[in-house]
C-alpha cells in the first residue's frame, strides 16, 4: 500500500498542522484589505454609483475589468490542469492541485465584480425570474454558474484520494472535528480498484468537460462586448481572444502561485525547475498566439480604418500609450525572451516574467473595456471631466484590492485545509516515471 | 400659442385620429387621466384611449395620463410613430432639453435629449445636432436586455421599466447613439414627481436603472406633440406618425414622406442596421449662422463644444 511506504504527507503535514506567526500576520493583513473593500462597497451602496468614476460613457470600468480577469485567471485550472490531465503529463502532479485551486477560487471572485457593477442588487434575481435567452448576459449566467458547478465537482474529485490519506493518516495533529471532516468528504473511499477505477473514470470525463465549458464561458464573455456595435469591440475575433488570453493569464497565475508555495512551505523537492520551465513553455507559447491575435485585431483595425476605429487607435496611442506598449509589447514579447532563450530561464525570471504578464493582461482588460466606450460613435461633448474620461475612484481600487484580497485568503486557507500538492501515489508515480528529476 | 398654432395641431389630431374613427367610445382607462377635482374651463380636448379610441373631455379636467407597467408594454394600437428634426433651424437654444429635463423631472446632469456640435470632416459645415433616443425598429438596447426592462411597442416607442431594469448598464454599451442615462445616485428631481411611476412618463426616476428619451406617449394620449417638439422656438422638430404620413412642429404639420422626399431626409449611422424612425433633414439653407448656437449659453455648456473641431479652429 502506498501509505506503508514513505508517507509523503509527512513532509506536508506541518502546513496543515501549524500556522506560524507570520501566516497569521498576513491573514489579519488580508482581512484589513477585505474590510477596506466592504467599506468601500457600504459607501456605493449607500451613497450610490455616483462614488465610483463610471459616468454615462463609461458605464463599466475596472469593475468589469476585474471581473475578466478574474475569470480568465480561472482558466490555470479549467484549461492547464484539465489538459495536463488529459495528455497524462508526467509533471502535472505537483502543481496540478494549484491550478485547480486558482480556477475555483478566481470563479467564486469574478462574478462578484460584475455584481458591483450592477445598480439594483436588489433585484438580482430578475436574471432568473425575468431571463431572456437572448441576452448575452443571460447566456453568460448560465454559462458560469454551469462552470463554477463543474470545477467544483472536478476539484473535489482530484482531492477525494488525498481526503482519504489524511483521513487515515493517523500522525496528523488536527482538532478533531477536521479529522470528522476529512472522514466525512472523504466519501469512504478506500482505494479499491473499482473506486480508483470509477473515480478515474469520472476525472477524466470531468477535465473534458471543464476544457469544454471553460471555452464556452470565456467567449460568451467575448460576446458581451462583440455584440454590440461599438468601435473596437464589435470582432469577430474577440471569442478565441479572449479564450487565449485568458489561459495566457492563468498560466502566469500558476507560475506565481508555483513560486509563493515553493517558498513558504518550502517546496523544492517536489516543485522545480523543471515545472517553471515547462508551465513557462506554455505561457510562452500563449504569448505567441495572445501577441498574433492581438496584432491581428489592431492591424484590421489600423489598416482599413473606419472613422472611429482610427480614433480608437488614435486614443490607445496617445492618452494609453504607456499601458499599451506593456500590455501588448512587454506584455507578449518578454516571455518570449526569456522563455525562449535558455540562458534566461531561471526560475527567478521565469517568476518575474510572470508577474509582468499578469500586469499585461490586466491593462489589456482595461485597454479593451475603457477607451472604447471614451470613443463612441458620438462624440463626447461635455463639460464634466469625469464625463469625459473614465479614472477609477478608491471605491473601486479598494474592491479591486479586496479582490485580491480574498483570492490570496481562500487560497491561504485552501493550503491550510488540504495539501497544495497532491500527496496521495506522489511516490508511487515518482518511482515509477522518474518525474521529479 | 397663437391662433394659427392651435389650428394645425388640431388639424394634425384631426388627421391623426381617422384610424380611430367609427370606434365606439371607451371610458375605463381615460378616467384615469380625467382629475375629477379640478375645476372645468368648458373646453373640450378630445383624448385617444389606450384601445385607441378617441373620447371628448374638458381641458381643465385632464392630467397626464399614467398607465400601468403592463399597458405601457403594449403600445397605442394603430400607430407608428416618427420624429423629424430639421438640422437647417437649429440653433441650439437649448429650449427642447429645458422642456424635457422638466417634463421627466430630470436633474442637470441627466438629459434625454442632448444637443452636439457637429461636424462631418474638415472641410464640411459644422452644425447643431439635437439628439433624442431614435427609438430604432431593430433595437440593440432590447436585443441585450437580461430581464425584458426595455421593450419595443407596436406603436414603434423603446420604453424602459425601470421597475425591471437591474442597472446591468448593458443597454447603454448597446445603443451606438449614446442615447441612454444613468442614475448614478437618487437626485432630488426624482422627489418632485408624486405620481405614481409609469414607463410612459420616464418619471419618477429611480437609482441605480437606466432611463432615456420616451417619446413622451403620456402626451401623444391627450393629442400632444413631446416637450421637445412643442417647446423648440424654432420650430426644428417635427412629430408625427408614418402610417398617417402626417408630421407637425406645432405650427405647420406636413406631409412626412413628401418632406423627407423633398429635403433628402436621412437617418443618423444608417450603416449600422438600427433602423432609426429618427430622420433628420441636412442642414442646408440655414436660418441662422452656426456661431448663434454659442449665443446665450450657461458657461458650462458653452465649455462642452470647446474641444471641437470647429472650436478649435476658431480659437486659432
Amino acid at each position: 500500500m502506498e501509505l506503508e511506504q514513505k508517507n509523503p504527507l509527512r513532509d506536508f503535514s506541518p502546513q496543515l498542522e501549524r500556522t506560524s506567526i507570520l501566516g497569521y500576520a498576513w491573514i489579519v493583513f488580508l482581512l484589513g484589505v477585505i474590510g477596506l473593500g466592504f467599506y468601500a462597497f457600504l459607501a456605493q451602496v449607500y451613497e450610490g454609483h455616483e462614488v465610483t468614476g463610471m459616468r454615462d460613457n463609461v458605464v463599466w470600468g475596472v469593475y468589469i475589468v476585474n471581473f475578466i480577469f478574474f475569470m480568465g485567471i480561472s482558466y490555470a485550472g479549467a484549461l492547464i490542469s484539465g489538459t495536463l490531465h488529459l495528455f497524462k503529463t508526467a509533471w502535472r502532479k505537483p502543481i496540478i492541485r494549484m491550478a485547480e485551486f486558482i480556477t475555483i477560487i478566481a470563479l467564486l471572485i469574478g462574478p462578484c465584480f460584475i455584481l458591483l457593477c450592477i445598480g439594483r442588487l436588489d433585484k438580482l434575481h430578475y436574471l432568473v425570474l425575468f431571463g431572456r435567452i437572448q441576452s448575452p448576459i443571460t447566456w453568460d449566467v448560465i454559462a458560469i454558474s454551469t462552470d463554477i458547478f463543474g470545477c467544483f465537482i472536478f476539484l473535489y474529485l482530484s482531492v477525494l484520494r488525498d481526503l482519504a490519506t489524511l483521513r487515515d493518516y493517523e500522525l496528523l495533529q488536527l482538532p478533531n472535528w477536521r479529522k470528522k471532516l476529512y472522514r466525512l468528504l472523504a466519501l469512504g473511499y478506500t482505494g479499491t480498484p473499482e473506486q480508483q477505477q470509477r473515480l478515474n473514470r469520472a476525472t477524466d470525463i470531468m477535465a473534458a468537460m471543464v476544457i469544454a465549458i471553460a471555452i464556452i464561458v470565456y467567449s460568451v464573455l467575448a460576446w458581451i462586448f462583440s455584440v454590440t456595435l461599438q468601435p473596437g469591440w464589435h470582432s469577430t475575433i474577440f471569442g478565441p481572444y479572449f479564450v487565449i488570453a485568458a489561459v495566457y493569464s492563468g498560466s502566469a497565475v500558476l507560475i506565481l502561485c508555483m513560486w509563493v508555495f515553493r517558498k513558504i512551505y518550502h517546496l523544492e523537492e517536489y516543485i522545480t525547475k523543471k515545472h517553471f520551465v515547462a508551465v513557462g513553455v506554455i505561457m510562452l507559447v500563449l504569448a505567441a498566439f495572445f501577441g498574433y491575435f492581438t496584432f491581428s485585431d489592431y492591424l484590421t483595425k489600423w489598416y482599413g480604418s473606419e472613422k472611429n476605429d482610427e480614433l480608437l487607435i488614435q486614443l490607445l496611442f496617445k492618452e494609453f500609450y504607456w499601458p499599451f506598449i506593456i500590455s501588448n509589447y512587454i506584455g507578449v514579447l518578454l516571455p518570449l525572451l526569456v522563455v525562449g532563450i535558455a540562458k534566461l530561464r531561471t526560475i527567478t525570471n521565469i517568476t518575474l516574467t510572470a508577474i509582468v504578464v499578469v500586469i499585461a493582461l490586466w491593462l489589456n482588460r482595461y485597454l479593451i473595456v475603457v477607451p472604447t466606450l471614451e470613443s463612441p460613435y458620438l462624440p463626447i461633448q461635455d463639460s464634466r471631466a469625469a464625463w469625459l474620461n473614465y479614472s477609477a475612484t478608491w471605491v473601486e481600487w479598494s474592491l479591486t484590492a479586496a479582490g485580491v484580497a480574498i483570492f490570496c485568503l481562500l487560497f491561504t486557507l485552501a493550503s491550510k485545509f488540504i495539501t497544495i500538492v497532491p500527496v496521495t501515489g506522489l511516490i508511487k508515480e515518482e518511482k515509477k516515471e522518474d518525474i521529479l528529476v | 400659442m397663437n391662433k394659427n398654432q392651435k389650428n394645425s395641431r388640431r388639424q394634425f389630431l384631426k388627421k391623426g385620429l381617422i384610424a380611430g374613427a367609427g370606434v365606439a367610445i371607451g371610458g375605463g382607462l381615460v378616467a384615469a387621466y380625467v382629475d375629477v377635482s379640478a375645476a372645468e374651463t368648458g373646453e373640450k380636448v378630445k383624448v385617444l384611449t389606450t384601445d385607441g379610441e378617441i373620447m371628448e373631455v374638458d381641458k381643465g379636467l385632464l392630467k397626464l395620463p399614467r398607465v400601468s407597467i403592463a399597458e405601457s408594454h403594449k403600445g397605442i394600437p394603430g400607430r407608428k410613430f416618427v420624429m423629424v428634426i430639421d438640422l437647417g433651424k437649429c440653433k441650439n437654444a437649448r429650449k427642447c432639453v429645458e422642456a424635457c429635463q422638466k417634463g421627466h423631472h430630470l436633474p442637470q446632469s441627466q438629459e434625454f435629449m442632448k444637443v452636439y456640435l457637429l461636424q462631418d470632416s474638415e472641410k464640411t459645415a459644422p452644425y447643431w445636432f439635437p439628439k433624442p433616443c431614435f427609438h430604432c425598429d431593430n433595437p440593440l438596447c432590447v436585443s441585450v436586455c437580461p430581464v425584458g426592462a426595455t421593450y419595443k411597442r407596436t406603436d414603434g416607442i423603446v420604453l424602459i421599466d425601470n421597475e425591471r431594469c437591474i442597472g446591468c448598464k448593458f443597454c447603454m454599451t448597446g445603443c451606438p447613439y449614446s442615447t441612454r442615462v444613468f442614475a448614478w445616485k437618487h437626485y432630488p428631481e426624482f422627489d418632485e414627481d408624486k405620481e405614481p411611476y409609469s414607463p410612459e412618463a420616464s418619471s419618477p426616476g429611480k437609482e441605480g436603472t437606466v432611463s432615456k428619451c420616451d417619446f413622451c406617449p403620456d402626451l401623444i394620449r391627450i393629442g400632444k406633440i413631446p416637450y421637445c417638439a412643442s417647446a423648440c422656438p424654432m420650430g426644428v422638430i417635427y412629430f408625427g406618425d408614418v402610417d398617417e404620413d402626417t408630421v407637425t412642429n406645432g405650427t405647420e404639420t406636413l406631409q412626412f414622406s413628401k418632406l423627407i422626399h423633398d429635403r433628402a431626409g436621412y437617418r443618423y449611422l444608417e450603416t449600422l442596421g438600427t433602423r432609426p424612425c429618427v430622420y433628420y433633414l441636412p442642414p442646408v439653407d440655414r436660418q441662422y449662422e452656426v456661431d448663434r448656437g454659442f449665443g446665450d449659453l450657461e458657461e458650462s455648456v458653452k465649455e462642452r463644444y470647446k474641444d471641437t473641431p470647429y472650436s478649435k479652429k476658431n480659437k486659432q
